[in-house]
């Protein structure tokens, strides 16, 4: 599933060590994430948009294409 | 590279039961080639070198479930489960060829040695996938 994550973090100035600190998750996690390797559980999900103050369809895109 | 701290428990869990086992086995060979041992007391020096065998597994499956960090735990589920493609695959070609008497007879525990190679190979396609996609 595409994300913006790897733009919100750059925005932030964050590495992904340091955001995988704030979710407490590992530096793989972020990484796997920011590359569309793997897709975060919705809890996961939730908490990477509630940190970046946006609704979770503007951190990740649909897969439909409809958000 | 940090560690969470389910992986910091299963690694020192995996080290305790490798000095268990060396030390098991280690006697076990010792007071058997010497004939020391016999009645039930050999049965139950024969199984302990297996118990901590048995722990690797326990501490497999503990680590998945103490594993908090969902991507960890699906990719150590991952390299899991090619160990037990391996071994069960290395099994069951064996067994059929040992059946039509084309390779020697293999001890069962060679299977659980399979397995771990398995997952020194699952653990090589981890860090593949990882680096590939980096």
């Amino acid at each position: 599933m595409n994300n913006h994550l790897r733009t919100l973090r750059a925005e932030r100035g964050w590495s992904q060590q340091q955001l995988g600190e704030l979710l407490d998750v590992s530096r793989q996690s972020v990484n796997a994430i920011e590359t569309g390797r793997y897709d975060p559980s919705l809890p996961l999900a939730f908490r990477i948009a509630e940190l970046f103050g946006l609704a979770i369809e503007q951190v990740f895109v649909s897969p439909s294409g409809r958000s | 590279m940090r560690f969470s701290p389910a992986q910091r428990r299963y690694s020192r869990r995996v080290l305790i039961l490798a000095i268990v086992y060396a030390a098991l086995l280690l006697s076990a060979v010792y007071l058997f080639a010497r004939h020391l041992v016999t009645g039930p007391f050999a049965y139950l020096l024969g199984v302990l070198p297996a118990l901590p065998v048995v722990g690797f597994f326990v501490a497999v499956g503990a680590y998945l479930v103490e594993e908090q960090d969902e991507y960890l735990r699906l990719i150590f589920a991952r390299q899991s489960l090619i160990a037990t493609g391996v071994a069960m695959t290395a099994a069951t070609v064996w067994g059929f060829l040992e059946g039509f008497d084309l390779v020697p007879h293999a001890v069962a525990w060679a299977w659980p040695v399979t397995w771990f190679a398995g997952m020194g190979i699952g653990a090589c396609v981890n860090r593949m996938v990882e680096r590939t996609a980096a």
